[in-house]
């Protein structure tokens, strides 16, 4: 099973301010120490919101709406996904996880288990789903 | 409560046994006695976290304990024989350097080169495959015995007892909790990737039962193959089994049908490839590159598959390009098997006949005889040159030596269906 770490953005993340060093050697070595354990599948941080968009659906319009966007703590500065066999497991990980602004202040990451196709009942709107999705 | 706490100790058991049971090796010098001390310290945990509380961090407590376990018996080993005093400093030594664990200790220590001697210890040439092959399930995998034992459907009493001759035979042989020297590196080296990827296929394509595959038995054996290739980085072969793992689990989900029937390659659903899977194989594949020297037959394997994930539909595979890779396969690595999938390369790239060709030099293969993908692709072939009744007579004959029932369902349609192209 699949588990997402997901970092929430800062007002350091969004001003686009590069983590300390301290803090980028310590997310390093967790991850180091996840591909060592065989459980990394993938790993990035995102760009500050100012460098993106969003598009907004209403009625039957859509509308872009370009960044920055205000509500700092919804966004999302990056995330770690990782495969494991338990929850247990996730968990274990998890905890370990360096704190995302750098021990001793306050903080939140957010884990979530990864959905697969497999997960959904087989029937059409999956099959429609696997079309669109197709790379 | 107790099952919560079993499954937390599972957890932590799986992350951190391999470099546990390693760290203990490297002291008492006896991989056997090691795994038995950590397991030790898993009792203990049962015993105090109920009342304590889980460690803030349970791998250090876990590892501490055991080496204090370690210490406790080499203590007692050392009143009875003095010359063991200088081992129990060097151990007193390493304790109070590291102690007390601080919350991180863990993630610093250099702790790669023991679990890469556990496995080739586990791996070791004494002992027999099957035993090699429990061995690193249980040790470097952290995998209890009775799961070791369901994925291999063999009686738990077995494995218990494989298990326990496989340590006494390390301890009766010395072998030592060493790295293998520059002469037999790559043998032993070979020796490990073979057990990993004998995992992978155990789980991969389940040779007898109902199941067609055991994908839990494929994820273990790719974490450890993604293990062994941070411990060996400048390994290219290592990363030419990674690549081939990635590449394979990729298509998983797409292998049975809705039913629980077997999908074959080029009928599978490409959208149910796990790109993100076919991603890390294609990357593995390029450190295989950037390492230089060449490809070795798992690289070659991976590369081969490579040609698949690369064809977003069956049509677009470049099979020449396939069909090369065998032949280049078959350079290094000749067996009947390759020769087979060569036969299929050369089918797609070349027309069935020049395929069928390269089959019928293998009909008289011994080791072929009762290989139940022989007769699968004549007939295959067969049917492709509208030689329907041969083709009948092939498919009966695959799926009769096949030993995986949804596979043998899969032969006898094929059967059927040229036995109605006849008519």
């Amino acid at each position: 099973m699949r588990y997402m770490i997901i970092v929430k953005a800062t007002a350091d993340s969004e001003a686009g301010v590069m983590p300390e060093e301290a803090l980028m050697a310590s997310m390093a070595s967790y991850h180091e120490e996840l591909m060592r354990a065989g459980v990394l599948l993938d790993a990035s941080g995102l760009q500050a919101s100012s460098k993106g968009w969003r598009v907004r659906y209403r009625g039957a319009g859509r509308s872009v709406i370009d960044g920055p966007f205000a509500e700092t703590k919804e966004l999302i500065a990056g995330y770690t996904l990782i495969q494991v066999a338990s929850r247990e497991e996730a968990l274990h990980w998890t905890r370990r996880f360096p704190n995302p602004v750098g021990e001793g202040r306050d903080a939140e990451i957010e884990v979530r288990q990864v959905f697969e196709l497999d997960d959904f009942a087989p029937g059409e709107a999956v099959e429609r789903f696997r079309r669109m999705d197709k790379a | 409560m107790k099952t919560d706490l079993h499954r937390t100790l599972d957890a932590v058991w799986r992350i951190e046994s391999a470099r546990i049971i390693g760290a203990l090796a490297r002291m008492v010098r006896d991989v056997g006695l090691a795994e038995e001390l950590a397991q030790d310290a898993l009792v203990t945990a049962l015993e105090q976290w109920p009342d304590k509380g889980v460690p803030d961090n349970p791998g250090a407590w876990l590892t501490a304990t055991a080496k204090n376990r370690a210490l406790d018996l080499l203590r007692h080993r050392s009143m009875q024989a003095t010359k063991a005093d200088a081992l129990t400093w060097e151990i007193e030594a390493q304790l109070q350097d590291g102690a007390p664990p601080a919350p991180d200790s863990t993630l610093d220590e250099p702790i790669g080169d023991d679990v890469l001697r556990l496995m080739f210890v586990a791996c070791h040439p004494v002992l027999s495959v099957e035993a090699r092959v429990a061995l690193t399930l249980k040790m470097v995998g952290g995998l209890a015995t009775p799961d070791i034992a369901r994925a291999f459907l063999v009686p738990e009493a077995t494995l218990a007892q494989r298990i326990v001759r496989a340590k006494r035979t390390l301890s009766e042989a010395r072998v030592p909790f060493e790295l293998p020297g520059p002469a037999e590196l790559g043998e032993r080296l070979d020796a490990v990737l073979k057990v990993i990827y004998l995992i992978f296929n155990e789980g991969y394509a389940a040779t007898a039962g109902e199941h067609w595959m055991r994908p839990a038995l494929c994820e273990e054996a790719l974490r450890l193959g993604r293990i062994l290739a941070e411990l060996a980085p400048q390994v290219a072969e290592v990363h030419g089994l990674v690549a081939l793992m990635e590449i394979q689990a990729s298509r998983l989900h797409a292998r049975t049908d809705a039913r629980g029937a077997p999908v074959l390659l080029l009928e599978q659903d490409r959208t149910r490839w796990d790109r993100l899977l076919i991603r890390r194989g294609l990357a593995a594949l390029e450190r295989v590159d950037a390492l230089g020297g060449g490809y070795g037959p798992y690289a070659l394997q991976a590369a081969i598959a490579a040609c698949h994930a690369r064809a977003a539909h069956a049509d677009h595979t470049d099979w020449s390009r396939i069909a090369a890779l065998y032949d280049a396969l078959a350079q290094i690595a000749p067996s009947p098997v390759v020769e087979l999938n060569r036969a299929v390369a050369v089918g797609m790239a070349f027309g069935p006949a020049a395929g069928l060709e390269v089959a019928d030099a293998l009909r008289d293969e011994p080791a072929l005889r009762h290989y139940h993908l022989l007769p699968a692709v004549r007939g295959d072939l067969l049917a492709k040159l509208g030689r329907h009744s041969e083709a009948c007579d092939e498919f009966r004959r695959a799926a009769a030596l096949t030993q995986n029932e949804r596979e043998r369902e899969l032969l006898t349609e094929r059967a059927r269906v040229s036995a109605d192209a006849v008519r």
